[in-house]
């Protein structure tokens, strides 16, 4: 169990804000921080890491305080067992793929992960090139290998499939599924993808303003009408037609767009870049292989 | 008579300089890469004094505090047995701090222009700060590294007024190139001043071709 309980004053685009943060995150959960951007989402992984200092609070992971103001406790990021994946990778330029796994090491640390790690992310015909030769999605598999090596307790996530295309994207989520329970990790990810937090997340917790506003299963948060339909997606709203009498809304769902038909009661509330679940039922889907 | 001897106390000088930079420079273009002390500023001004002060000022406060006339060059001669003015340790003293800024800025800006994301990521990985300095912040600013190297080196090269002040012009102890040219022109001896100006000149050119050559990376496509 991490128990976070924290506060801190924030410098942000629209001025002072307060990161007000009180969690409870269960050993083996992956969860979900989403909310608008500078709500504190970032903040509050790098406060978990040890890369800033809340002013007051605690944050306790498995019985042990990282850090406590009243104890006046504050372990380094050295000495916390926490794995993170930036947003812009922060793979060493100066060492190839493999000796960016191979600095992680703990001292005393035998090299057999990093071959499992290479194996299970699949760098093996990429391991001795240098950083800045690879694509995001290769980057990202690095970042997220050397994140792993010392076997961490918490895995921090900011933002790690954001730059990246839908095809890789589907890849990489499975890979960040399957390292998560194979590790028994706990996971943290920052993440403005819907169909993504639903896929991965076992906990969403919406952030807003520097404080919890929201948090559930990421149903109870993003499909707020309880359906009996076996069918749903999320998607984004990109535009709204009139036909004589009723509406065509198109609707981008993971790379492809389906125009749904509307009534104006149903369009009332709805504006192009809104996010929407589109679900049906009572029809019988057909399945044809592609691939 | 041409004579060697200042060339080669001169190339001596900037070698032994710039090898003293580089310890110094390291620690303190780090610090001010990520201190927030209100004493920045005033530390940054310090070191870049030189390049706006004329030499000879640097040099008439060297000669007046390590004369051994004076409580500090006293402190110095009685305690330590070390002599500063007129000597070559005393040339080297001035040198460092005259070359100062051309070793610190492009550290200093090399180790800014880095994202802060890397020796953050090093810190989460365990690793300590003096490991982030060696293995990942220093070999990601070769390049800035090699500028402060070369301009401090050429930089030494090329000082006059310090030296005339604090180390006069002694043969084989502190009389180095630029120096020996001001002396034989003085004399009227326009040969030899030639062959010292045009060494020195030569080979400045080289060193700093070299650097925009490596740096622009001109090599490296030659080599391909």
């Amino acid at each position: 169990m991490i128990e976070l309980n924290f506060h801190k004053k924030l410098l942000g685009a629209e001025g002072e804000m307060l990161l007000k943060i009180e969690l409870n995150i269960q050993k083996g959960a992956l969860i979900t921080l989403y909310g608008p951007s500078g709500a504190g989402k970032t903040s509050c992984l790098r406060i978990l890491s040890g890369l800033l200092k809340p002013d007051r609070g605690s944050i306790k992971v498995h019985d042990t305080y990282w850090f406590d103001s009243d104890q006046k406790i504050n372990r380094s990021p050295q000495e916390r067992a926490t794995g993170m994946v930036f947003q812009d990778y922060a793979l060493f330029p100066n060492m190839t793929v493999r000796e960016n796994l191979e600095f992680a090491l703990r001292k005393g640390q035998t090299k057999n992960i990093i071959e499992d790690l290479i194996e299970v992310v699949e760098l093996g015909d990429l391991q001795n090139r240098n950083p800045e030769t690879l694509s995001g999605g290769q980057k990202q598999r690095v970042a997220f290998a050397r994140a792993l090596v010392q076997k961490p307790e918490i895995l921090l996530l900011d933002e790690p499939l954001a730059a990246l295309d839908v095809k890789i994207r589907l890849k990489l989520q499975s890979y960040i599924y399957k390292v998560h329970k194979e590790f028994g990790l706990t996971t943290i990810l920052i993440s403005h993808d819907i169909g993504e937090i639903v896929k991965l997340s076992d906990q969403v917790v919406v952030l807003e303003h520097g404080k919890i506003v929201k948090k559930g299963s990421p149903q109870e948060i993003f499909i707020n009408k309880h359906l009996s339909g076996k069918f749903q997606f999320t998607g984004e709203v990109i535009a709204i037609d009139k036909e004589e009498v009723v509406y065509i809304v198109t609707v981008l769902i993971h790379n492809s767009i389906i125009k749904v038909v509307a009534d104006s009661s149903e369009i009332k509330d709805l504006n192009p870049g809104d996010k929407v679940v589109v679900a049906s039922k009572a029809f019988n889907p057909i399945l044809y292989k592609i691939e | 008579m041409i004579e060697w001897g200042p060339l080669l106390l001169t190339f001596e000088l900037a070698l032994v300089t710039t090898v003293v930079l580089l310890f110094i420079s390291i620690p303190l273009a780090y610090w001010l890469s990520k201190t927030k002390s209100r004493f920045k500023p005033v530390l940054e001004t310090l070191v870049s004094m030189p390049l706006v002060l004329p030499p000879t000022v640097l040099g008439f406060y060297f000669l007046v505090a390590f004369s051994p006339g004076n409580a500090f060059g006293n402190w110095l001669n009685n305690w330590l047995g070390i002599q500063l003015v007129f000597s070559f340790g005393g040339l080297v003293v001035a040198s460092v701090i005259y070359s100062l800024p051309f070793m610190v800025q492009p550290i200093q800006a090399g180790l800014s222009a880095l994202p802060a994301s890397l020796p953050e990521a090093a810190s989460i990985l365990g690793k300590s700060k003096i490991t982030t300095l060696f293995k990942v912040l220093l070999p990601n600013i070769k390049k800035s590294l090699l500028t402060g190297i070369v301009l401090a080196f050429a930089h030494t090269i090329g000082e006059f007024g310090v030296v005339l002040m604090i180390g006069g012009n002694i043969p084989g102890k502190t009389r180095v190139a630029s120096i020996a040219i001001y002396d034989e022109v003085e004399a009227l001896n326009y040969e030899a001043a030639n062959f010292y100006s045009l060494t020195l000149f030569a080979i400045t050119f080289i060193i700093l071709l070299i650097v925009y050559l490596v740096n622009g990376g001109y090599l490296k496509r030659f080599w391909k």
